[in-house]
């Protein structure tokens, strides 16, 4: 039976906009240049139908206006597959999302600091001037300070509105984060620099004040950029794993729709290499399904009638007609579900880096600043001195370089990792990373590529079956055709949904199949195998194991030469398990585990104090992904694993997890030497403003240069953490 | 000195409007595909300008 493949029907995709005119997002692939985008945009345009077609190649989606109220994707879909362009349909409800209101209100904000700082420091040059002698007269003076007010104070109400809003939303959980002393810095600043200037004053702070704010623009600038990129790239991998369904109605006709819009009762049908879109019973056809997603075992299961089949199976064999028993939502296994909600509960507690430093020196620094106010009255400066003083010292201890410690790091880490192909999702996730001494694997689809491999088999035996196995699309048919290379194909080809293959090689009938289908019993259940023989002759038996990527072993061996210890925990069977671990050099291992059993090893772990990482892929690794100290998955993962994860690697290499690991590292060394520099740079700082030894010039300097010392040391992330 | 008053506010004028081209340029999408604007300019077939849609 070979399956034609049907036009698919994605009209689901289609978005109608304001002029009622057909609009669909593809993700396309491939585009490296100019030139691709000039083919890709003409190539779209002369699809049937579409009236333009525009190409943004900076995060690859091509968004395509339709003549009339609806068009045909498919056709355009193909037309670029010819083009060598794989392009696949974005889900409206995720493609939204692309709309950055943060990010851009960030870029304003940054506009108007860089805006207020550089025309408030035009103001206050000549007053620093004043201070190597030229004595500017008092009254220029103020005028000065009034311009740069002018200019400063709406600037730094505007663009500090980022920190102020965080600041609020922290401290009304009563909690101090380090926005807290950066927005009183501003606005006490402020406060102080007008009084000063009413009180023709020589020490006003206005160009101070916008300065800190345009300094910590820059890096929550890009930090957000930075972040909205891997968030992006990360729904671009979801959505190549595009979640749509086909139904079929009462009349017989199949029409794709998202996954979202399946109700229970409806009919589905689900060809050989896709994927069950929700959990469902089977009315009609048989069929062989991949668990390796849910379950983690590699063996596949004979489906037939009746049978009930989950979310995330894959269909390997036959064509399957399938009653729909749970939506989409409720598909992906409440239970999975609700241990993920309350791993990622435990895990929110996490105190970061910056918060930690937060809730040390908001005490310190405003208790200091208040006893440089007490403190000077007492002891005969008058108020205004005195606070002063006070203010000096909130400005010159410098929240900047403290603020920017933190996240320059992890700005710098992150587009190192997103440069390798791994993506981080929160900078948390490589604090946690970094803490992490004892690593978990999944075996299917971590350890190992999750398709299976013919084991050795004698060639001659190999190239009697070959033919029968090229005629078939079943993946331990395709591995045996791999092994055996290029040559003829089987001829009067049946596949028999469920059992095997039938056709003519030479003039012989063949058959290759499962056991059943050849009419021997199988000797050993745990091993996956394929047998074949010609009608009348004796039956060969074809093994076949998940294959080993290719670096597992070196992986493994560079987290143990790191001093982590390696565990394995698979839902597998115990033989194909215990291979896999001796192949990779695991001692630890166990097999058979539920999605449950996996949580509570974590548990265990957890309370024996090791922190774990986990890397998983599988539906009954999410729960765990979700509760372990850190978490990786690699991008082929089901979307519940990749959600869960703290960090997604694409590519075939299981490298990443230890150069994660290695780049998490350094970030901590670089945070903490950061932070080990501002605290001597405020050790410092602090006495010299409370002895009155700060004026304006001072401040700017200081400020200026302790934040320029914590991102240069931020930047030698990309020079250190480890080689590929 | 007088003529200070008359220059700062000139110049602050002059920086205003930097201000408002660049509330221009990111109001209407030219930072959302800096690698493909760059080569649109080159290439007479292709569209070129910020995309509207985006």
């Amino acid at each position: 039976m070979t399956i034609a493949l049907a036009p698919r029907d994605l009209s689901a995709f289609v978005t109608q906009d304001d002029t009622d005119h057909g609009r669909v997002e593809l993700l396309v692939t491939g585009a490296r240049c100019a030139g691709c985008m000039a083919k890709i945009e003409r190539v779209a345009a002369a699809a049937p139908g579409v009236s333009a077609a525009r190409f943004n190649l900076t995060t690859g989606k091509l968004a395509v206006s339709f003549a009339g109220r609806n068009g045909d994707p498919a056709l355009i879909i193909d037309a670029l597959e010819k083009e060598g362009y794989p392009a696949t349909p974005f889900d409206p409800g995720k493609a939204e999302a692309a709309h950055d209101k943060e990010g851009r209100m960030l870029a304003l904000a940054l506009g108007v600091a860089g805006f207020g700082a550089g025309n408030a420091m035009m103001f206050t040059v000549p007053v620093w001037a004043g201070f190597f002698g030229q004595e500017l007269d008092p009254s220029t003076r103020q005028v000065m300070y009034w311009f740069a007010a002018l200019v400063a104070t709406p600037c730094a109400l505007f663009a500090g509105q980022p920190f102020f809003r965080s600041a609020w939303a922290s401290l009304r959980k009563g909690k101090a984060n380090m926005d807290v002393p950066i927005s009183i810095g501003v606005i006490l600043t402020l406060i102080v620099s007008f009084s000063e200037t009413i009180q023709h004053g020589a020490h006003a702070y206005f160009d101070a004040a916008v300065t800190l704010l345009f300094l910590l623009l820059i890096g929550r600038y890009l930090d957000h950029k930075l972040r909205a990129r891997a968030r992006s790239a990360a729904r671009d991998l979801l959505a190549l794993q595009a979640p749509v369904a086909t139904r079929i109605d009462d009349l017989g006709v199949e029409r794709t729709i998202p996954v979202g819009e399946v109700e229970v009762g409806d009919s589905l049908v689900v060809v050989p290499g896709d994927r069950i879109p929700v959990n469902a019973i089977v009315e009609a056809g048989g069929s062989d399904l991949d668990n390796a997603l849910i379950t983690g075992e590699t063996a596949s299961l004979a489906v037939g009638p009746g049978a009930v089949v989950n979310a995330g199976a894959l269909n390997l064999s036959g064509r399957l007609v399938l009653r729909v028993l749970a939506r989409s939502e409720d598909s992906a296994i409440a239970a999975i579900a609700r241990l993920m909600e309350a791993g990622a509960q435990s895990r929110s507690n996490y105190v970061q880096l910056a918060d930690k430093a937060a809730a040390l020196y908001v005490p310190v620094v405003h208790t200091l600043a208040a006893l440089t106010f007490a403190g000077g009255w007492a002891l005969g400066l008058g108020p205004r001195e005195a606070l002063l003083r006070a203010a000096a010292v909130l400005i010159v201890t410098c929240p900047c370089a403290l603020g920017l410690a933190v996240p320059a790091v992890q700005i710098v880490s992150s587009g190192r990792l997103f440069r390798k192909g791994v993506l981080v999702k929160t900078g948390a996730a490589l604090e946690r990373l970094a803490e992490v001494d004892h690593v978990v694997f999944d075996k299917t689809g971590v350890l190992t590529e999750g398709r299976p491999m013919l084991l050795d088999a004698p060639p001659q035996v190999l190239a009697m079956a070959a033919p029968l196995a090229r005629a078939s699309r079943h993946p331990l048919a395709r591995a045996l055709a791999e092994a055996a290379g290029c040559g003829e194909a089987a001829t009067e080809v049946t596949e028999v949904a469920g059992m095997g293959v039938e056709g003519v090689i030479d003039g012989r009938r063949a058959r290759l199949g499962r056991a059943a289908f050849l009419g021997v019993e199988t000797l050993h259940a745990d091993e996956t195998e394929l047998w074949f023989g010609f009608d009348g002759d004796t039956r060969v038996r074809f093994t076949f194991e998940d294959r080993l990527r290719s670096d597992a072993a070196a992986t493994v061996a560079q987290l143990k030469a790191m001093g982590l210890t390696v565990e394995v925990l698979s839902g597998d069977v115990a033989g194909p398990v215990l291979r896999a671990a001796n192949a990779a050099g695991i001692d630890r291992w166990s097999a058979g585990l539920t999605p449950f059993d996996k949580v509570a090893v974590l548990d265990r772990l957890k309370q024996e104090g090791r922190k774990v990482l986990m890397v998983g892929d599988g539906l009954n690794d999410a729960a765990a992904i979700a509760r372990a100290h850190a978490s990786m998955a690699p991008g082929s993962a089901v979307d519940a694993s990749q959600n869960a994860a703290d960090l997604v690697f694409s590519g075939g290499l299981l490298d990443a997890v230890p150069f994660s690991l290695r780049v998490a590292r350094a970030a901590r060394s670089r945070a903490m030497e950061n932070f080990a520099f501002s605290a001597l740079y405020n050790v410092v700082a602090a006495p010299a403003a409370m002895f009155g030894l700060v004026n304006p010039l001072v401040a700017a300097v200081a400020m200026s240069g302790s934040s320029l010392v914590v991102t240069l040391n931020a930047l030698r992330m990309n020079l250190t953490g480890g080689r590929r | 000195m007088t003529i200070v008053l008359l220059l700062a506010p000139f110049s602050l004028v002059l920086a205003l409007t930097g201000l408002a081209a660049f509330w221009w340029t990111i109001r209407s999408g030219q930072y959302e595909d800096p690698k493909g604007d760059a080569a649109r300019i080159l290439d007479d077939h292709l569209a070129d300008g910020p995309n509207p849609d985006v």
